[in-house]
């Protein structure tokens, strides 16, 4: 491996730490598309900030972005307390529209500016090694990596003061405003670093993919926990595999290494979206098909309850009565008589006395609607959730 | 080239022919599908899948190795209606919200888009040159069979629309409603989705993935200020989105280097600024002179109220009292007394001022209406 390799890797798995700090917060807030937007919009502001600094890594340029950023986010507020259109709208009118202003700016000076929107929208993390920081003419490493490392210290400093905060106003706005935490200044505040986060990162992976950046190892680690601060320590860690192997796929495949950083993220959100223990499809599905018997053994055990005569309870006569194919009507009957809930004699099911007992509490808690009465039924028999 | 000569080339110059109405075509059916889109508070449904689309192009590329606009398209198709099926899957599967299943969807498959044309750029095939046309959008290399195209697809759009009018309707104002009336609401839903993502597809060439979502929006935003009926405000976004096409075309014409799909999006985004302002029952403007005028009239219905107080405690109703009288008291100017003058409540006679019977009558229903009003 040679050195600007290890560089190129530093300053992505930098950019993804930075990134996912940011995300976890946003994601839970239900404003991700808020990165989308900040990303797009900061486009005017870098092209302004370029015709002043005239160079793309100036602090200067970084804090004039920002606040485009900051500016996105006031007027799609401002446009939604209005009640003239919905916050959705409000966003998709407010950052094409800025976007549209920087393509436009940009093309009018095409000839004075070092600056395209396809750099600006993809970036070209092989080119950020290139810029070098010269501290007292001593060369320091990559200006982008520098530039990270100062964003990230800061985010992980405001995280390390704000823990407390940001968590109870993500999660309890009321409470934390009672608490006397302002949420407008938690708000802006977490919008301020996104957007200094999404300037900073824009020219090594692209705006377009800091938003990938942002959600997507957020709401990969949304589906593993629920504690916020496990969530923050997995997400960043899925940004930064995903953000070194990236490099590798990309150098594998010779292609753009931001595209292959996001397709790794991708990846691994499409693994973890599927086998998540709790939260997984698979485990979804699997709990929904669970529950769908379970209603059918309460109805199939209600209707033996409510019919005395012979002739209802035989064993075929069921099968049409209730109407359920062979398979399913096959797996409720085996799961009530392994729970010992009915017997069979000369294909005539009747209720046992602990099918007599189940069914009397369950048409209670159907007739009451109050959980207590169905709560101990999951502990009494073993057949509920599996 | 001037506007004006725009306009006079419109009708000779084969080439902004086209473009021209290939722009304004557009327009009118991202306004007609993105009213539908707005309603149902999608809007940023078109987002995601105009993003989505990119790996469609380059898989249907890196398969048929051509550059037939129709089968690009159709690969952009089927990976934005995957996108779609996605997003819809992801909300009601699991505990993520529509913001970030939409925010997923529009990067993740971008990037993959990205890695897919990085990786067919460096391929050794002449033929790839172009394919981020798709990124930013290119009026300019529209020719006569994509505006043919184009107008196809509104025009299936629009049968479908129309015969399926009062499903959709009923969809997007009370889904409940329509599921309990035994339609298929599961069907309606996808075949809007499924059009939504057609007019985004359509408008990838022109205006680029990144703009899309605002051509699909602006107009809609804009037409729903006019209107709360569901067929004007459809027909509405239509032709305002056919106006910002056919205006974006002729001021990115008329200048240089003025790229055509972002024109034509701040044209649009223009549209909907005047709506926002001016709009007669929604708009900001008039929305604050009502406002102030039922404050004024507030105002008007307190000074009479004090003069009634006062007035109560003479025998005759229309005994002269001074102005003065009235100074410990915030709420008169001389132009609320003129106006009270006009309504005839009071007299008016040098700094003196007296109730009249109208006035009396008027203030003594003021707070509980036993008269009616006309």
């Amino acid at each position: 491996m040679i050195n600007p390799q290890i560089e190129i890797q530093l300053i992505a798995a930098l950019v993804a730490a930075a990134c996912a700090i940011p995300g976890v917060f946003l994601v839970l807030r239900k404003m991700a598309l808020i990165s989308d937007a900040i990303s797009h919009s900061i486009l005017p502001g870098i092209v302004l900030g370029f015709f002043i600094t005239q160079d793309l890594n100036s602090p200067l340029l970084i804090i004039l972005a920002a606040g485009t950023g900051i500016i996105t986010v006031v007027l799609v507020e401002r446009i939604q307390k209005t009640g003239l259109v919905k916050e959705d709208t409000a966003i998709g009118l407010v950052f094409p529209a800025l976007f549209s202003i920087g393509v436009l700016l940009i093309a009018k000076n095409a000839n004075d500016i070092h600056l395209d929107v396809d750099a600006v929208l993809l970036g070209e993390l092989a080119f950020a090694s290139f810029d070098r920081f010269l501290l007292l003419g001593i060369d320091a490493g990559p200006k982008a990596a520098w530039i990270m490392g100062v964003i990230l210290l800061i985010t992980l400093s405001l995280l390390y003061l704000f823990f407390k905060e940001l968590k109870v106003s993500t999660f309890d706005v009321g409470l934390s405003s009672a608490l006397g935490f302002s949420p407008a200044i938690l708000h802006y505040g977490l919008m301020s670093v996104s957007s200094i986060t999404v300037v900073g990162a824009f020219d090594a992976v692209g705006a377009i993919l800091v938003v990938a950046l942002m959600i997507a190892p957020a709401a990969a680690a949304y589906l593993l926990t629920a504690d916020l601060k496990k969530m923050l320590w997995l997400s960043v860690c899925f940004g930064v595999f995903a953000a070194i192997s990236g490099y590798w796929l990309a150098h594998w495949l010779d292609a753009s290494i931001a595209g292959s950083i996001t397709t790794v993220l991708g990846l691994v959100f499409l693994l973890v979206y599927f086998f998540a223990p709790q939260k997984g499809l698979l485990s979804v599905m699997y709990r929904q098909k669970q529950q769908r018997t379970e209603v059918s053994l309460l109805t199939f055990l209600l209707h033996l309850n409510n019919h005395q005569e012979i002739e209802e309870r035989h064993i075929n006569h069921l099968r049409e009565h209730i109407n359920w194919q062979q398979v399913k009507a096959n797996t409720v009957v085996e799961l009530a008589i392994d729970n010992n809930l009915i017997t069979i004699t000369n294909e005539v099911i009747s209720l046992t006395t602990k099918g007599l007992d189940f069914t009397q509490t369950a048409l209670e808690y159907i007739i009451t609607n109050k959980n207590d009465k169905i709560e101990h039924l999951k502990d009494d028999f073993f057949l509920f959730r599996g | 080239m001037s506007i004006t000569e725009y306009f006079n080339l419109l009708f000779t110059d084969y080439t902004l022919r086209t473009i021209s109405l290939g722009t304004a075509v557009l327009g009118a059916i991202c306004g007609m599908l993105g009213s539908f889109a707005v309603l149902r508070k999608q809007s940023l449904l078109g987002d995601a899948i105009s993003h989505a689309a990119l790996p469609g192009i380059a898989i249907a590329f890196l398969i048929t190795g051509a550059k037939d606009t129709n089968i690009l398209l159709l690969g952009a198709l089927v990976s934005g209606l995957i996108g779609a099926f996605w997003i819809r899957g992801m909300i009601s599967k699991t505990h993520l919200k529509s913001d970030t299943a939409l925010g997923l969807v529009l990067s993740l498959f971008f990037g993959f888009g990205m890695l897919l044309l990085t990786y067919i750029q460096k391929q050794p095939n002449a033929n790839q040159a172009g394919l981020d046309k798709y990124l930013f959008g290119q009026a300019a290399t529209l020719v006569e069979s994509d505006v043919i195209l184009m107008l196809l697809v509104t025009g299936i759009a629009l049968v479908v629309v129309l015969l399926f009018w009062k499903e959709f309707k009923l969809l997007l104002f009370d889904q409940d409603y329509a599921n309990t009336l035994g339609f298929n609401t599961k069907f309606i839903d996808i075949l809007i989705t499924f059009f939504i993502v057609l007019a985004i597809v359509i408008g990838l060439q022109t205006v680029g993935v990144v703009l899309m979502s605002a051509m699909l929006l602006a107009p809609a935003a804009a037409a729903r200020q006019w209107t709360s009926s569901l067929a004007v405000m459809v027909f509405l976004a239509a032709l305002i989105g056919a106006f910002s096409g056919v205006f974006g075309t002729a001021i990115s014409a008329s200048q240089d280097n003025l790229s055509t799909g972002p024109v034509i999006v701040l044209v649009a985004s223009f549209f909907v600024v005047v709506s926002f302002v001016f709009s007669p029952t929604r708009g900001l403007l008039f929305k604050q002179i009502r406002l102030i005028k039922n404050r004024r009239d507030l105002q008007l219905k307190k000074t009479l109220q004090f003069m009634y107080g006062i007035a109560q405690t003479h025998e005759n109703i229309d005994h002269p009292h001074t102005i003065r009288i009235l100074n410990n008291f915030q709420g008169f100017t001389k132009k609320s007394l003129r106006k009270m003058e006009e309504n005839q409540w009071i007299l008016l006679n040098k700094q003196q001022w007296s109730l009249t019977l109208k006035g009396f009558a008027e203030a003594q229903n003021l707070f509980n209406q036993q008269t009616q009003h006309d």
